[in-house]
């Protein structure tokens, strides 16, 4: 009897938006979320400036830390922002083909940039460079580690979408399109996190 | 906003980004910054020729 109804009729503004917001329910969710993670990031962030401006000596952080390798983490993560906006765009299409392909390169940039982060990582401790060793590596350690744990979530998001997830385009494409749209908007948050940590860590 | 008025945020960012990176780079002057910093510039230059570009591809597509 529930599959007579839209989901809409069940839960209003699930797919349509509301007509007095203009947001359905996803945008609405995503958003509030967003809202959170700039107050948690924010917090770090100006955790990092109190620690920078109270300390007697500040090291430049590419004496710790490789800019080579920071750079091209930050290419590869503004690809996959591209990806995954050709992806959902793809989906307005009503091609699921070349949605599949988008997706897949963004994970893949995903996988690209955990990689990188490895290398990086395994380099410090390597030198001796240890969270612990003094506080720039603190803050450091603290802000880059939260920020992969937000990479492999996106990735585990669209890896869900790019997989099983998929099955709801057949039934509700128009709802699938509005997750895919939800997981662009996480990802590149992510990602615009990444492009303020990139400069005030390695650079400044 | 929807991903699309957030993807032009992000480029418009990442442009910036790009081009103080570059601009960092190449006043250190030390052997291997060059690179990036030329590499930056011309990644900046081609961010706002891809901003152009999608903004044309999506324009029936809601900014909310």
């Amino acid at each position: 009897m529930a599959s007579a109804h839209s989901i809409d009729d069940v839960i209003p503004y699930t797919v349509a938006p509301r007509e007095d917001t203009g947001l359905n329910n996803v945008k609405l969710g995503i958003w509030l979320f967003l809202a959170s993670e700039v107050m948690l990031f924010g917090a770090l962030f100006a955790g990092y400036l109190l620690l920078r401006v109270g300390a007697t000596d500040w090291p430049e952080g590419r004496t710790y830390l490789s800019v080579p390798w920071a750079f091209t983490n930050t290419l590869v993560l503004i690809s996959s922002s591209v990806t995954m906006v050709m992806a959902w765009a793809s989906l307005i299409r009503k091609d699921l083909g070349k949605y599949r392909l988008w997706m897949g390169l963004t994970v893949l940039g995903g996988f690209g940039f955990l990689i990188i982060k490895y290398i990086e990582y395994s380099s410090k401790f390597h030198h001796g460079y240890f969270p612990e060793t003094n506080t720039f590596l603190a803050i450091y350690f603290t802000l880059t580690a939260l920020h992969g744990l937000h990479v492999i979530s996106g990735m585990a998001v669209n890896g869900y979408l790019l997989g099983p997830g998929t099955k709801m385009w057949q039934t509700e494409p128009q709802r699938f399109t509005n997750r895919v749209e939800a997981a662009g908007l996480f990802w590149h948050f992510v990602d615009l996190v990444w492009i303020f940590l990139f400069p005030i860590l390695y650079l400044l | 906003m929807s991903l699309k008025a957030f993807h032009v945020v992000f480029v418009t960012v990442a442009t910036l980004l790009a081009m103080g990176v570059g601009v960092w780079c190449l006043r250190i002057r030390e052997s291997g910054y060059v690179p990036i910093g030329m590499v930056s510039i011309g990644v900046a230059v081609a961010l706002v020729v891809y901003g152009v570009w999608f903004l044309r591809k999506m324009k029936g597509v809601s900014y909310l």
